[in-house]
């Protein structure tokens, strides 16, 4: 009863509509504490690229810290490429919406039976293939080796799915799944 | 203690009426509430005394020796459904008592005009029997489309949410005996928690007329009700069985009821649904199970002075969401929109694996009612319910096998209400209600939470009339203020607290600041005015004009206030907004009805004319590292919606009765002056039936339904694509084409024991197993609907 009594202080509200409530108070007030913050889980913000070959390193990066919220991913791209050149690259995956950083690049690794990496090169970046596999000797693409032509500009379209259909024909069509992550990067070859 | 004191001022009060002098005589007439055609054999009796009699040939009755003041009458009869009617001595009376037909004994006679009668000038239809027992299998929203004027918003076959007159979600109140449901109806892929077969008596009020049951039913009210029990000594009960080839299972149902002849009695239910994954003409829909679980427990005693009643139930689902449908981005959405087939196709199965949904409903009541002689009858309830809703997602890792939603809604009704009914044709009620919900949005799902915790706060407070102007015309209004607090804590990412603008609008309400997200305290009052007045008036052989004109207010819903987040499910950013106020709705609606024995007719027309309207679309694509995704966002405007109901039957012979249904509504945004989203199409269904008493009861029915292509629809929106590299249309508002279904439906009934107790029914639906996509089914980017599913069942009555 004593609860009860404290709880009417509490919540301070017309007293009809106290009665009519009177079953529910006890509710009310274990709740009055604030909710806790839900930091997002297994959320990739950001795709780190690496690029290297001719003793250079290119990092080609897609930065998303506010996830599906309002604000676009930052696209970051530290260099130009040299032209007829083949780098080796590899992919690495954070979420920094935690502190610190979870590394999701060992997810992927993990389950890499799940996951696939798709690139699509035009213009002056002529191929990509794929350096590793996963379990099943089927290409993941969290390293692989990219070539680039001439000089002029080019860009490169790098999608994760997640459960495509393994193994496939390397088209984003042909693997279905869902995408983890579709960004492409704009870049000067020269 | 307690019964014994209340038992002892029910003997004081039943003593000081016999003390009266009684001369006062009864004389009744018992009349078919449908052709006025004498009831002979009928059994009257006064409740609360021995005193019995039985209706003539004439239909006639009568008692002597009463006394003046109020007196309740049971009336049954062998082929009608048992009836208490309240009189009103005052010397010598005559009452006239129209009893309904026994609804399991309509099978000879096509009775549409069965109308429910929560209110009386308003647009109200009530399901039959036999159209309950045809989908015991399926769920309350399935057996809801068949009376004309509803329609339902589906996510699968699954999940079916009810529309009354192009209106759903929060806008269509479900009175669960007697309780409103409180179960996160906001969601357009969250369907009523209640078991179809929990409740006999299911009628549904288009529109806002039924205020008692609250003001903010703007498309209409869905009243279930158990069918009431007779004071006598008996026990009965029923199990129906159905299977299903279509998702290769099927459910189970039965309930048992112990009455006594003191008006006490004990009634249970349980039922139980499996099926595994549903079929398409052409594919297997994947992960499309379902498990139901329901239990009903009610122990009451009802006298003529006084009842109560204890009532549970509890409803457990576990559906399994088209694994096709769960997507990636925006670029997923537009390959699944322009694919035939669905991208993802298992082999069949009766395990439901991610995305699913798994929601448990409780709901526990307590009434009573005290008769007041002379005054009239006062009603105590109160109720609670618990709604805990879990989704899960396609997650990897170790959160594989958690969910992304985790919701639990508790909510604690008390309400009240005194009817006034001793003066003869004047019914006048008023109540009050009290409320209070907390939701609570557990945070370890890792997942942001879609909609905040809160605490709600409403309270109400109406009067609803009814007024017997003469024979022929019956007057009833009502009105109704409603008062809520919503009062949440929510954390928005600053970004989007910025993107809205709150930062300039709502300061005030920041309580933390996280960096990255902020901590908010939302608190909104609303006041809400709801009124209903019309008229209906009887001419001719059974002819009736009914007129109604309601206006109701409904607050936001937390979904509409409040959402903020990724729907995995439709590959869409859904955005509530702080400042949505409540909608209002005006509504006009007319109904001409014809109710003869060989032919009858309705054409119900209306307008519903509702200002700052809520309403849910798409809007403008944001760009995230998974690439580009349709936002779909919660805005107010002004709306018009326009629509007839229409349907007409005719019994060709005493074997050969046919049915027919139009409904068609229009709905405009008066401020854009483009259409509305998810208006149902227009539709048209015929049915004939064969029927033979003399061979088993045997019933053949065929029944075509026609849905028109819905040619009204907003825009759609274009959006850049990652993988195209190019703005491309995202076709996500055009409607699939009109399509056509047949079904067919045969029963015969046996007598094991008593007459008819036995009866098995085939049904076929989409008989042709024709491939057709319907608009507001939120699935129809990804997959074909159901194709033909043959069903059996079985009914023992005992």
């Amino acid at each position: 009863m004593k609860t009860i009594a404290k709880s009417f202080k509490k919540v301070s509200f017309n007293s009809v509509f106290a009665m009519a409530v009177i079953g529910s108070i006890a509710v009310s007030c274990s709740d009055d504490d604030d909710p806790v913050a839900v930091d997002e889980e297994e959320v990739i913000t950001t795709m780190t690229v690496t690029l290297t070959g001719s003793g250079n390193t290119i990092t080609l990066q897609s930065q998303d810290l506010d996830g599906d919220g309002p604000n676009a991913p930052t696209i970051t791209v530290s260099d130009d490429l040299l032209a007829n050149t083949t780098y080796s690259g590899s992919i690495e995956l954070l979420n920094e919406t935690e502190t610190p950083a979870e590394d999701i690049t060992a997810e992927v690794a993990e389950e890499d039976d799940e996951h696939q990496f798709f690139f699509a090169p035009s213009g002056a970046i002529t191929s990509v293939d794929y350096s590793d596999q996963d379990g099943d000797g089927n290409p993941l693409g969290l390293s692989f080796s990219l070539v680039t032509g001439d000089a002029g500009n080019g860009s490169i379209l790098i999608t994760l799915r997640h459960e495509p259909k393994k193994p496939n024909d390397g088209s984003l069509a042909d693997a279905g799944g869902e995408t983890d992550i579709a960004q492409s990067f704009n870049v000067v070859v020269q | 203690m307690k019964s014994s004191i209340l038992l002892l001022f029910a003997c004081f009060v039943g003593n000081s009426i016999l003390a009266q002098e009684c001369k006062s005589i009864l004389l009744g007439e018992i009349v078919d509430f449908h052709d006025n055609t004498p009831l002979s054999g009928a059994t009257v009796s006064i409740t609360g005394t021995s005193l019995e009699a039985v209706s003539t040939e004439a239909g006639k009755f009568n008692f002597t020796g009463l006394c003046d003041g109020v007196i309740e009458l049971e009336v049954s009869h062998p082929d009608c459904k048992s009836q208490f009617v309240i009189i009103t001595m005052k010397g010598d009376t005559y009452e006239k008592i129209r009893l309904e037909h026994h609804l399991e004994e309509l099978e000879e006679v096509k009775v549409i005009g069965d109308k429910a009668n929560n209110t009386k000038s308003a647009q109200e239809e009530r399901l039959s029997q036999i159209d309950l027992q045809k989908y015991s299998g399926n769920s309350l929203g399935d057996a809801l489309k068949s009376l004309s004027g509803v329609s339902s918003l589906n996510t699968g076959a699954n999940i079916v949410k009810p529309v009354i007159q192009g209106l759903n979600g929060s806008r269509v109140l479900i009175l669960n005996n007697g309780v409103r449901m409180q179960d996160m109806e906001w969601g357009e892929e969250h369907a009523p928690n209640v078991d179809i077969n929990s409740n006999q008596d299911i009628s549904v009020v288009k529109g806002a007329a039924a205020l008692e049951y609250g003001g903010d039913a703007i498309g209409g009210v869905i009243i279930m009700n158990p069918l009431p029990i007779v004071r006598t000594d008996s026990l009965f009960g029923k199990t129906q069985i159905n299977l299903f080839s279509n998702g290769r299972g099927g459910n189970i149902t039965s309930s048992l009821t112990k009455s006594y002849a003191s008006g006490l009695y004990i009634k249970g239910q349980g039922s139980f649904k499996k099926l595994g994954d549903l079929e398409s003409p052409n594919y297997l829909l994947s992960n499309t199970g379902i498990e139901e679980k329901g239990i009903t427990f009610a122990i009451g005693k009802r006298d003529f002075l006084q009842g109560w009643e204890g009532y549970y139930s509890f409803f457990d689902s576990d559906i399994g969401i088209l694994r096709a449908s769960h997507i990636g981005n925006v670029d997923d959405l537009i390959q699944a929109i322009n694919s035939q087939e669905p991208n993802v196709i298992n082999d069949f199965t009766y395990d439901i694996i991610r995305p699913n949904q798994e929601v448990a409903h409780h709901l526990g009541k307590l009434s009573y009612y005290r008769r007041f002689e002379g005054l009239g009858k006062w009603n105590i309830q109160y109720d609670y319910q618990n709604n805990r809703r879990f989704e899960y997602d396609v997650r990897v890792g170790d959160d594989a096998n958690k969910a992304s939603l985790d919701l639990k809604l508790a909510t604690h009704s008390l309400s009240t209400n005194f009817r006034l009914d001793s003066k003869k044709g004047l019914d006048l009620k008023i109540g009050l209600l009290g409320r209070y919900q907390n939701n609570f949005a557990n945070p370890d799902t890792g997942v942001r939470r879609l909609i905040p915790d809160y605490d709600r706060y409403d309270f109400g407070i109406f009067t609803v009339a009814e007024f017997r102007l003469s024979d022929a015309v019956i007057l009833d209004g009502g009105l109704r203020y409603d008062f809520s607090r919503m009062d949440a804590k929510k954390f928005y990412r600053t970004s989007r607290w910025e993107e809205r603008g709150y930062d300039v609008d709502f300061g005030g309400i920041v309580i933390d600041d996280l960096g990255t997200q902020l901590l908010t305290n939302p608190v909104f009052d609303y006041h809400n005015i709801s009124a209903t007045g019309g008229f209906k008036y009887d001419f001719g052989t059974e002819n009736s004009l009914r007129m109604n004109y309601s206006f109701a207010q409904r607050a936001p819903n937390p979904s509409e206030l409040f959402s903020d987040g990724l729907h995995h499910s439709a590959a869409r950013i859904e955005l509530g907004d702080l400042r949505i106020k409540s909608e209002s709705s005006s509504k006009l609606a007319v109904s001409l009805e014809k109710n003869e024995s060989s032919w009858g007719y309705t054409i119900a027309p209306y307008v519903n004319a509702i200002n700052d309207f809520i309403i849910l679309e798409p809007t403008e694509v944001e760009f995230t590292i998974r690439g580009a995704f349709p936002v779909w966002s919660y805005r107010q405007t002004d709306a018009l919606l326009i629509g007839i109901d229409a349907s007409i039957y005719k019994n060709w012979t005493s074997n050969i009765s046919s049915d027919h249904k139009f409904s068609w509504v229009r709905g405009e945004d008066k401020t854009t002056e483009t259409p509305l989203i998810n208006i149902p199409a227009a539709n048209i269904s015929n049915s004939v039936a064969y029927t033979n008493i003399n061979w088993h009861n045997l019933a053949i029915g065929l029944e075509s339904q026609f849905v028109f292509e819905q040619q009204r629809f907003p825009p759609n929106i274009f959006v850049f694509s990652p993988q195209q590299q190019q703005e491309v249309e995202l076709d996500i508002n055009t409607p699939p084409n009109a399509y056509h279904l047949l079904a067919l439906d045969a029963e015969v009934s046996f007598s094991i024991q008593n007459a008819n107790d036995f009866k098995i029914g085939v049904r076929a639906t989409n008989l042709l197993n024709t491939s057709y996509r319907d608009y507001l089914n939120r699935q129809r980017y990804f997959v074909d609907d159901l194709g033909r599913n043959i069903s059996l069942r079985l009914i023992f009555n005992y």
